[in-house]
């Protein structure tokens, strides 16, 4: 078994790929420098110099308006320069191979890939073929991971509830096809909190759910029952067509969140949404915009930790 | 070679900063053993001001021969720095590369009036056009020693050398 492909000799960081198999010291020591970019992000001057002369291609094969933006922006204020392709428009759709369409990009002096595509491991992929100073950031890839989503949430727990070990935190939705989910359930579990609940219909679970160390309900109102953090998950609406699920009122009624079944949290928990949301089918409006929604915050934060990722990896050449 | 007594050297610093700081200064440590330097600066001096913070990890000039360091500190600067006094304070005066990232640190707040550097050592060996106003003794060290500061836990501080592990840097 080779190592882990996302560290390097010495056991740092020179891509983000996957939570899986990261140590517990490199995702607080993520979340510390995180921590300190905060302060950075509310001062008049914005920016730091780390990335000057760096340039980062933000590659999407797949369409995302905040995932993109937020790593622009992160990538700004680390003075890089930041080049946005949505290759499905382009090269991708002449014909060009994802490692042909790299290989141009890192003979332009690319020093960084964002990357989001459809399939399952394409930033591994990459990853494995770009020389050894140019580094890979996963941004999403298919149904596997979307470490940096996963990161933000984790700093937005621990910034609400300082301490991970006595926090029972509840993932609910469409755990079979979320990338966001698995990241969460590995970083979460990493992290050591007390208990990882996900809640949702028999038909939106993965087959082998239990091995992932969590506690499994089909019931919204059992599973949420003294929970300190509520994480909700965007119901595509792709999979509204009937055959995984009935209709989206049929779902909004079992698994949309709303204040009566919030009120079986515990009183002071929070309630996350990776967003988009999708009001009234898996949140209703008035709990998206109560006062123990933290769905705002998780934006901002994401710019600190994407910020925090790339000054790591940048740094490793 | 044994070092002139910390806590006499902390009196020395205070002693030449009294007098020439006005009620509203500000000070600025630089982290970590500038900010422990500076809170006692603080503390004696009587400054009504909060004192600053300042973690240069984001301004280092070896960023890219040796990445971020771990365990950055935020930096906190709770009061405007525009046409303000500031003192900056270090606990180890060496090739002021430090020094120099902490302003341009500071610049990113605004635009100070006057800015002041106090050390607590300053062992030489400047390799950039850096120097103290404030200093609480000049020592001679060879290059292959480091100089560090210590805090025991009753909040005394401490100057020690030993030998330089590799060729990294320190100022």
């Amino acid at each position: 078994m080779s190592r882990n492909p996302q560290l390097d000799g010495s056991g740092r960081l020179t891509h983000l790929l996957s939570i899986e198999g990261l140590p517990r010291d490199v995702l607080v020591n993520i979340l510390d420098t995180a921590q300190s970019f905060v302060s950075v992000t509310e001062r008049d001057i914005k920016k730091v110099p780390l990335l000057r002369g760096k340039s980062v291609f933000n590659l999407f094969f797949e369409p995302s308006t905040r995932t993109r933006t937020t790593f622009e922006i992160a990538a700004k204020r680390l003075s890089a320069d930041v080049i946005n392709l949505n290759v499905g428009v382009s090269s991708q759709s002449k014909g060009e191979t994802l490692l042909d369409t790299v290989a141009n990009l890192s003979a332009m002096h690319a020093d960084m890939f964002v990357v989001r595509h459809s399939q399952s491991g394409a930033p591994n992929l990459i990853a494995r073929h770009v020389g050894e100073n140019i580094h890979v950031i996963n941004a999403g890839d298919g149904r596997h991971a979307h470490p940096t989503q996963a990161l933000l949430d984790m700093f937005t727990i621990r910034h609400y509830k300082q301490d991970f070990s006595g926090l029972r935190v509840a993932i609910v939705g469409d755990i079979l096809h979320s990338r966001v989910a698995r990241s969460q359930i590995h970083a979460l579990t990493t992290l050591g909190v007390a208990e990882v609940r996900v809640i949702a219909p028999a038909t939106l679970l993965p087959a082998a759910v239990d091995r992932l160390g969590v506690r499994v309900f089909t019931d919204m109102v059992e599973g949420l029952t003294d929970a300190d953090v509520v994480i909700m998950l965007r119901l595509q609406n792709e999979r509204m067509n009937g055959e995984l699920l009935p209709s989206a009122q049929e779902y909004f009624k079992n698994y949309g969140l709303n204040p009566e079944k919030l009120a079986h949290a515990d009183s002071q928990a929070i309630v996350m949404h990776p967003g988009p949301m999708n009001r009234g089918v898996e949140i209703d409006s008035s709990v998206a915009d109560g006062s123990q929604s933290v769905i705002l915050p998780q934006v901002t934060f994401g710019i600190a930790v994407r910020m925090a990722v790339m000054s790591m990896l940048a740094g490793q050449s | 070679m044994p070092f002139p007594d910390t806590e006499k050297l902390l009196d020395a610093l205070i002693d030449s900063i009294r007098g020439n700081i006005k009620p509203d200064t500000g000070i600025i440590g630089i982290h970590t053993g500038g900010v422990w330097v500076a809170e006692r600066l603080h503390a004696s001096l009587g400054i009504d001001v909060p004192m600053g913070t300042i973690d240069i990890a984001f301004y280092r000039d070896d960023y890219s021969q040796r990445g971020l360091h771990d365990s950055v500190k935020p930096s906190d600067i709770p009061f405007d720095v525009n046409d303000r006094d500031i003192i900056l304070v270090d606990d180890v005066l060496y090739t002021g590369r430090t020094v120099r990232a902490a302003m341009n640190e500071l610049f990113d707040y605004g635009r100070p009036g006057c800015v002041m550097l106090a050390a607590l050592v300053d062992r030489g060996g400047r390799q950039l056009p850096i120097e103290p106003r404030f200093v609480g003794a000049q020592v001679s060290v060879s290059d292959d020693e480091l100089v560090s500061l210590q805090r025991e836990d009753d909040g005394a501080l401490h100057l020690s050398t030993k030998p330089r592990p590799s060729a990294s840097d320190q100022s």
